[in-house]
């Protein structure tokens, strides 16, 4: 892969420099890499995780206690409804939105779906890298990378990638991490 | 034992001693309860007391054990406690992690010449006990020792930030040169001695506190709990009684109007008893060890004391009511402070109790060495439509309550209509008053070596962080901040609560400022509108 610096997950083209003097111009592009396609499918299982306990009890009851059916059974639309919108919107609008890439100088991601949030964080100040594989995440053979930094902000992490892709990244990560001097605070 | 030479040193012997307070708590009642009763004991009541009388004694022998079984020691690079009695537990901490050390005596260690050393090591991770190593107790004298020793045998000083936690950017760390050379290199530390002290007169703000009308509740809730031990119920007791018929015989807005004057006369002296007790003889010290030192209290007294090589800036507090007042707090961001409390009597991270604002700023300029308070810099405002999400949220906080009690109201009894639109008439005024507050706090700059962020309007909040202070930036948006256009920017830190955030700024607005503060960080990321996105092709 050719990319600007020496590390394989960077920007494959060259750095476009942020128009000085009109801020207003200004905007973040998104990060070079997709997570893998099947983080939909783990989304989708998670989002299911949450929606279907409450959806099927309600449902059970409705049809459980005839004479409540007309409370109950609104209350099933209620809940019902949002639930099946999270279910099939929720993991496809997270797919766009996920994405990932580190260069010599940082980590950036960026993630969420109705909330987005875009993280840098410098190679300088890495103090550890993680790679995690949740019971959930195995099933789908996928993997998160975790880096944290000294900030009690909470770890960046980068989900939803294939196991291998995520080992070889945190192992480049490592020892792109001790390469870089810097104590971290 | 290991072979080391340095030797393992014990608590105070004269901690057991401290430990008979536990005592007082089932003595106190008994006599109280004795008082009240005309010396007769029903049976639940001695058997209460039997129980609390039970647990004190096992409270108190259980900490003498553990004074007995505790040992630490001071290796040259190294703090080293041990303690525990069936599972024994060494905690070994390198003196280079040594961020603050608080002695803190309280009334019964004074009449014993007591101190606790809390040696916080900032662990990121833990939190409360993993994050520092607690002696309890030493002698006055031996915490005197042990402070100067944790701050000067320490290796790696002399040399400056070699230890690898300089201030001044690490390698690799993209600073602009444009800040004041030599920052504040190790060779400049020197004892300025007294940098703030106090003044009888910072009390008059006492009673402006937020907690002065949390006071009255904690006193009678407190009451109530004292008496219900000795079996009397303070809601039915004649005294109550009584009140009540006085309530009900006056004009409505008299009893309203007395009532609120009982409230704020009890919480006003409450928080007046407080600020004394927490802030008495305070004194702010610059040591010549390269420490800040706050002193402080007044029957429990507290030194704490921070590096000042980790500090990375101070943040300028204005409650709402001591904004009114003219007044302000100033705290310390500092690594491995950590989050701390709002909590004014355990905070660690105070620097200046509420005094007159002048008198902050001038205190920031001390702890800070800058010519002019950064935190005093004209701000950028944030455009209008961060004024107009929050009066959004005053909406939706607000109208819909209202319309929900206003259509029960119609449906079932007046009352409830007569609740909504007081409701209405009050808290809607005050909800957009607080929206249009909040939306002109909110403010950035960048001044010399610091970011200066500001928000918050029950608790404004200017910070000035030290831009290699930041560690990474967090862009967060929302579907309507994307609307509107705007974004929120969040500066990480290692320092104080881990996070800045600028919110509700323009996206390009934001983003520059962030390239601005830091240079070179954000830039490969960012991109001009219209331009093909780079580097995005699959």
């Amino acid at each position: 892969m050719a990319t600007v610096d020496g590390s394989p997950y960077g920007p494959r083209v060259g750095v476009s420099p942020p128009g000085a003097g009109q801020p207003a111009e200004l905007r973040l592009r998104p990060p070079r890499h997709e997570v893998d396609p099947r983080a939909v499918r783990y989304w989708t299982a998670l989002a299911l995780v949450i929606v279907v306990p409450p959806v099927l009890t309600l449902a059970l009851l409705t049809a459980l206690i005839p004479p409540a059916r007309l409370w109950l059974g609104l209350s099933l639309a209620l809940v019902a409804l949002p639930g099946v919108a999270y279910v099939l919107v929720m993991p496809r609008w997270r797919f766009r939105v996920h994405r990932w890439e580190v260069t010599d100088q940082a980590v950036y991601t960026a993630s969420g779906w109705f909330w987005q949030k875009w993280r840098i964080a410098p190679m300088s100040r890495i103090q550890t890298v993680d790679t995690v594989r949740g019971p959930l995440l195995r099933m789908f053979g996928l993997s998160a990378v975790t880096v944290t930094t000294a900030s009690a902000a909470g770890p960046i992490r980068i989900g939803g990638l294939d196991h291998r892709i995520a080992e070889d990244l945190a192992q480049w990560l490592t020892a792109a991490t001790q390469r870089t001097e810097g104590d971290a605070t | 034992m290991t072979g080391d030479e340095e030797e393992w040193r014990r608590l105070d012997p004269r901690m057991a001693a401290a430990n008979l307070r536990w005592l007082a708590v089932p003595l106190v009642p008994a006599a109280v309860g004795a008082l009240w009763k005309g010396g007769r004991f029903d049976p639940e009541f001695l058997i209460t007391l039997a129980i609390l009388t039970a647990v004190f004694v096992l409270v108190t022998i259980a900490d003498v054990v553990r004074c007995r079984s505790t040992r630490y020691r001071l290796t040259p690079d190294r703090v080293e406690l041990r303690s525990g009695v069936f599972v024994r537990r060494v905690r070994s901490v390198p003196r280079e992690r040594v961020r603050s050390v608080d002695l803190t005596a309280h009334p019964w260690h004074r009449v014993l010449g007591l101190s606790v050393v809390r040696i916080g090591t900032g662990a990121s991770t833990g939190s409360g006990e993993d994050s520092e190593l607690v002696l309890d107790a030493v002698s006055h004298a031996e915490a005197a020792l042990l402070r100067r020793e944790l701050w000067e045998r320490r290796p790696g000083v002399a040399g400056g930030p070699s230890g690898g936690a300089g201030p001044a950017g690490s390698a690799g760390w993209p600073t602009r040169s444009g800040g004041p050379a030599g920052e504040t290199a190790p060779t400049t530390w020197r004892g300025d001695g007294l940098l703030a002290g106090w003044d009888h007169r910072w009390l008059r703000y006492a009673p402006l506190s937020i907690w002065s009308l949390a006071w009255v509740g904690v006193l009678v809730g407190a009451a109530e709990r004292a008496f219900r031990i000795f079996g009397v119920e303070l809601w039915q007791s004649d005294f109550i009684a009584e009140a009540w018929r006085t309530f009900r015989s006056v004009p409505l807005w008299l009893g309203i109007a007395a009532v609120l004057a009982v409230v704020v006369v009890i919480g006003s002296l409450g928080s007046l008893a407080v600020t004394a007790e927490t802030w008495w003889g305070y004194r702010l010290e610059r040591e010549p060890d390269g420490t800040l030192r706050v002193r402080r209290g007044l029957l429990t007294t507290r030194s704490v004391s921070l590096e000042e090589r980790r500090l990375r800036g101070v943040e300028f507090v204005e409650p709402l009511f001591l904004r009114w007042g003219r007044g302000a707090r100033v705290n310390a961001v500092a690594v491995g402070l950590g989050a701390n409390s709002d909590d004014e009597r355990s905070k660690s991270d105070a620097l200046l109790p509420p005094a007159p604002k002048a008198e902050a700023q001038r205190v920031v300029v001390e702890v800070l060495r800058e010519a002019h308070p950064p935190t005093t810099v004209p701000l950028r405002p944030h455009p209008r439509a961060a004024l107009g999400r929050r009066l959004r949220w005053v909406v939706w906080w607000t109208v819909p309550p209202v319309l929900v009690l206003a259509v029960l109201g119609l449906w079932l009894t007046p009352v409830l209509l007569h609740l909504a639109w007081i409701t209405a008439v009050i808290v809607i005024p005050v909800g957009v008053a607080a929206a249009v507050d909040a939306a002109r706090s909110l403010g950035h700059a960048i001044h010399g070596r610091y970011l200066v962020i500001r928000s918050g309007t029950a608790q404004r909040r200017t910070v000035a962080l030290r831009r290699d202070g930041v560690i990474g930036w967090t862009v967060s948006r929302s579907v309507f901040q994307r609307r509107a256009g705007l974004i929120t920017l969040v500066a990480t830190t290692a320092a104080g609560p881990g996070s800045y955030a600028v919110r509700d700024v323009e996206l390009g607005t934001g983003l520059a400022y962030a390239e601005q503060a830091v240079p070179g960080l954000l830039a490969p990321f960012v991109e001009t509108r219209g331009r093909e996105v780079v580097g995005a092709g699959r």
